[in-house]
């Protein structure tokens, strides 16, 4: 049986991007033809500024070469523009006459330049600066001319002038606006680019219209002409005034275009469904963007869709923006300029050559413009698209990440560009700098994920994950795709966490299977990522209800003790609020010894690890402590951990209040929970603090006139420090405020999210509404909290030392 | 345990396999880890992750692959080998359901270097 026809018109970035998204999902659905303007096979357009500026080479930026479109069986045209689409016979034609039938066509055209309508404009020796042929004519131009005028302050302009500099022309910019790169800068930030580039020999004019381009005698343009009467000579001109979609081809096909191929979320053109179009031809919701990470973005979904999945929408994205001039750092994201509503936060240093500014609306941030240091572009970048509440940290916003208790590895970051090749980038996997660049480049890595996967790096704790974002933004260009507008869960679905939770609530889906199908996975039984988690969002939406799904659990959940590197497991029973008794103690050495346990272990936790038990004989050794007394410690889950102590006032000199006693309180009440990650509490007896209740999750520390309840600290892989929540009068409240705080995260936060990056993401102030503001809220919550703990808190050990879920201990078949 | 003839060894059934899970077969040359898939396929590999010898056993099943329980490599259960980008492979060992009966040989497929 013949397969479908997929014909993509445009062999650039964000064409061949859907292809090979499709390629991914449905590698044999379709015989794809690929038409290309260019003689070229599909490379980075962004990086042409560094090629131009002799920082690259051509070689250097092929993205998809000749064998890859061979290997995959894609029939490849280049320098083959195609002319005329007939839409009732489904064929597109070529210059020379020749056709090709689609049943699916794909439009990707990108945009040209914006030439000005003057005189003159025409004239050899006038180019834009779009494609290979423009930086080679470029290159040519500068080894034999010396005056280059560019017209155009814009991103492109200064990238294209800078280049021209730096091949040893004379260099000026003509711009019209009042400053430069105006529709990404202020004027402070635009002075400062100025002042740097003006250092570097480039001269610039201002509030200038250009008239026309005067031609030479031998037909080559030698001047540039203004509407004020002044001329300057000129005998390369590049005009970087604007890009304009390529829409020809389409309106010539009926196809309904307005500044753009006007499209659905599905990438779909509105006027023919079997015509898709993606990247700066297209227009979506009114908006045809001009930068890759977008572009990617619509590339993912339109394959998606071409791959008969049908899930992904598109909605739209925020974009950002770099300039790609070695030695200048400049970002700009979102409404920079304010307005209305909008708080601007400036910091300027003249001396160090530093700006930057964050403009606010309603407690998030919605703009920014950084120069200089841009080391947090990211960061802010994150926050806006997240629409994150930034009250409760706004005093500390401007001097970024680190400042926010970020410890992990805040020096490093400001030094990664300078590292070198050498130095360790991810401490878990023991990567590189040298090996994370060698990759991005010879495998062209555009995402966090494909670096993950090519040389796990920022795969394991995640702390290097700015590391990696820096060296991945300075290798592969300036803008690669860092920020999806929405992360779905997982390779497996479009939806996000989000989604998922709220569509299993409202929707009464009350199995996996049963939630899958309802949401359309794409595959048959999902991944290590999405299992455990929807079995968490399951079980949290429906507590005694939800029958908990073992083989969706990671092996330390499903054998409740930790997986160790020669395959056995660690035992670490509860000791509530970290008090034991003799009796207690000779009961885990009495165990310790039958089982010829090799090491014991006080942990951080103020318990006993025994480590090195071999995993049939957990039952067994489950029995013991059970007999004893002891539950589960749970040290193996996304669950209640401990809850640390300190004497408190039945013994310290300093103790206010009986902090043992409460910490063995809440660590009764909420044991055996299942939550988004571990949480961890502590109560320290007077604010000198020595169960270092700061750092927990949920802290208490007890003063004279009550107890001060701290949430959303972590001391582990980052550093954070806990927010106030508030104070409150007696145990009983501590009780059902840590109840209720405890609920919201569990049915507010995703997967695998600690309570301090969900307090960040959420804000304080939506945490202190439901939990400390409104009474009603908080009670319901700690009574949803305490219904599920009745089905909750029943010990995994005692049930499996009296023989539940046998198979899971023992050999299928002993054959020595 | 019944030895039938070609070294097919009766070894359990395949209901005493979990679904998306694994069991361990304790034999001469190491364990083996015998996986039940959704659809209710089985594979049968050496539990020794080409990685660093993690217990495959232990893994998430998913698809025809399983993630290694200690750094989460993804090996097919088909191929035995880790999917890419990491490379290596693990052992598989011929393994067929007869009448609800799991039967494995003990000598492993050529083609992945035992270590
Ligand atoms: C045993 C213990 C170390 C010790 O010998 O003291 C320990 C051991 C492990 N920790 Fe821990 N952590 C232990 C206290 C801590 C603490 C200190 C504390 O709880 O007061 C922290 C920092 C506090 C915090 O979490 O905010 C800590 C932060 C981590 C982290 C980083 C978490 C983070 O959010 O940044 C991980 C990695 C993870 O969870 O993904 C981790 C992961 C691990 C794992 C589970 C690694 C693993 O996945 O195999 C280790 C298991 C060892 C084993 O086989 O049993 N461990 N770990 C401590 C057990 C306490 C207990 O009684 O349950
Ligand atoms: C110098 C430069 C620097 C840039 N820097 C950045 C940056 O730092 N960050 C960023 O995010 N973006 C940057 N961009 C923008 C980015 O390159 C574009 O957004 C992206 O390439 C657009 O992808 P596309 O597939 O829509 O268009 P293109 O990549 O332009 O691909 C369209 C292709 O279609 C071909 N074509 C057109 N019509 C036809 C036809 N009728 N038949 C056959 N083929 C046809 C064209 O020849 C072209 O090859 C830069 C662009 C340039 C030029
Ligand atoms: S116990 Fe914790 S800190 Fe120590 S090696 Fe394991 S994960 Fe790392
Ligand atoms: S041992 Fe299997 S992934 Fe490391």
């Amino acid at each position: 049986m013949s397969k479908p026809k997929l014909v993509v018109v445009g062999n650039g970035m964000a064409g061949m991007r859907t292809v090979e998204e499709l390629l991914k999902l449905a590698p044999d659905l379709y015989d794809i033809t690929v038409f290309g303007e260019e003689p070229h096979p599909n490379y980075n357009r962004i990086l042409l500024s560094p090629v131009l500026a002799g920082e690259q080479t051509l070689e250097g930026i092929v993205l998809n070469p000749r064998d890859w479109y061979a290997g995959h069986g894609i029939d490849l045209h280049t320098g083959s523009p195609v002319v005329k689409i007939d839409r009732r016979q489904r064929q597109v034609e070529t210059t020379d006459g020749a056709r090709s039938g689609y049943d699916r066509l794909l439009l990707a055209t990108g945009s040209r330049p914006f030439i000005l309508p003057i005189p003159g404009a025409d004239l050899e020796g006038v180019l834009g600066f779009r494609d290979i042929a423009d930086v080679e004519a470029m290159i040519a131009a500068a080894a034999r001319h010396r005056q280059a005028v560019v017209i155009g302050g814009g991103l492109l302009g200064l990238e294209a002038a800078n280049g021209l500099k730096l091949r040893g022309m004379e260099v000026s910019v003509v711009h019209i606006g009042p400053w430069l790169m105006e529709r990404q800068l202020d004027e402070p930030a635009a002075r400062l680019l100025q002042q740097s580039l003006e250092a570097r020999g480039l001269k610039f004019l201002l509030q200038r219209q250009t008239e026309a381009l005067v031609g030479g005698e031998s037909g080559r343009v030698c001047a540039v002409r203004f509407r004020d009467g002044g001329e300057i000579p000129a005998d390369l001109v590049v005009m970087a005034v604007g890009i304009r979609p390529n829409t020809a081809l389409a309106e010539s096909a009926g196809l309904h275009c307005n500044r753009g191929i006007v499209v659905n979320d599905t990438l779909q053109t509105v006027t023919d469904p079997r015509i898709y179009a993606v990247g700066e031809c297209a227009s979506h919701r009114g908006v045809a963007y001009g930068l890759v990470a977008p572009l990617f973005e619509q590339a993912r979904v339109a394959a998606n869709h071409l791959a008969e999945f049908g899930i992904g929408r598109y909605t739209g994205s925020m974009t950002s923006t770099k300039l790609k001039v070695t030695g200048i750092d400049l970002f700009s994201a979102g409404n920079f300029m304010g307005g209305e509503g909008c708080e601007e936060i400036v910091f300027q240093d003249a001396g160090l050559g530093s700006y930057k500014k964050l403009v606010l609306k309603d407690n998030r941030l919605v703009g920014s413009v950084l120069y200089g240091d841009t080391l947090d572009g990211a960061w802010y970048f994150e926050l806006m698209r997240d629409g994150t509440d930034v009250s409760a940290y706004r005093d500390r916003l401007m001097f970024g990440r680190q400042h926010l208790g970020d410890s992990g590895h805040g020096d490093e970051k400001s030094r990664v560009m300078s590292l070198p090749d050498s130095a360790e980038i991810c401490g878990c996997n023991g990567v590189c700098k040298g090996a994370i660049v060698a990759a991005i480049r010879a495998k062209k890595l555009f995402t966090l994920d494909e670096v993950r996967a090519h040389t796990k790096a920022s795969s394991s704790c995640g702390s290097c994950t700015g590391l990696v974002e820096t060296l991945l933004a300075a290798t592969a260009g300036g803008d690669y795709s860092t920020a999806p507008s929405r992360k779905p869960m997982c390779g497996c679905t479009g939806h996000t966490h989000d989604e998922v939770r709220a569509a299993i609530v409202a929707n009464g889906l009350k199995s996996m299977p049963e939630a899958m199908r309802f949401l359309d996975w794409k595959t048959p039984d999902g991944c290590p990522k999405c299992r455990p988690a929807l079995n968490y969002y399951l079980l949290c939406a429906w507590p005694g209800e939800y029958q908990d799904d073992a083989q969706s659990r990671f092996i330390n959940e499903r054998a409740h003790g930790n997986i160790q590197k020669d395959g056995s497991f660690s035992v670490v029973p509860r000791i509530w609020g970290g008090v034991v008794t003799p009796r207690e103690l000779h009961a885990i050495a009495n165990v310790a010894e039958k089982f010829g346990v090799p090491e014991m272990k006080i942990t951080g936790g103020q318990r006993i690890d025994l480590f090195g038990v071999k995993k049939a004989d957990l039952p067994a050794v489950w029995h013991d402590l059970s007999a004893a007394g002891f539950v589960s410690g749970h040290a193996y889950g996304k669950a209640l951990r401990t809850v640390k102590t300190c004497v408190g006032s039945q013994w310290c000199r300093f103790g206010t209040q009986d902090s043992t006693g409460l910490g063995v309180k809440l660590e009764q009440a909420t044991w055996g929970s299942w939550m988004p990650h571990k949480f961890k509490m502590a109560v320290s007896g007077c604010p000198r603090n020595c169960a270092e209740a700061t750092i927990k999750d949920l802290g208490v520390v007890c003063v004279e006139s009550g107890y001060e309840l701290h949430v959303g600290g972590n001391g582990g892989i980052k550093v954070r420090v806990t927010d106030l929540l508030c104070h409150v009068k007696t145990e009983a409240e501590v009780i059902e405020y840590a109840n209720a705080f405890i609920q919201l995260y569990r049915e507010e936060a995703h997967y695998l999210e600690r309570t301090a990056p969900w307090v960040e993401r959420v804000g304080l102030a939506h945490i202190k509404a439901r939990v400390v503001e409104d009474a009603d809220n908080r009670r319901a919550l700690a009574e949803r909290f305490r219904r599920s703990q009745e089905s909750a808190q029943i010990d995994p050990w005692k049930a499996r030392a009296d023989g539940a879920e046998q198979h899971e201990f023992i050999p299928l078949a002993e054959l020595v | 345990m019944n030895a039938l003839h070609d070294g097919w060894l009766d070894i359990g059934r395949i209901t005493d396999i979990p679904r998306q899970g694994a069991r361990v077969i304790a034999a001469p040359g190491g364990n083996i880890a015998v996986f039940r898939t959704v659809d209710d396929e089985v594979f049968a590999l050496a539990d020794r992750c080409p990685h660093r010898g993690g217990p495959l056993s232990q893994g998430i099943v998913h698809g025809r692959r399983v993630a290694c329980p200690l750094h989460d490599w993804k090996i097919g259960l088909d191929t035995g080998h880790a999917v890419a980008p990491d490379e290596g492979c693990a052992a598989r060992y011929p393994v067929r359901v007869d009448n609800g009966l799991v039967r494995l040989r003990l000598t492993p497929d050529e083609g992945c270097p035992s270590t």
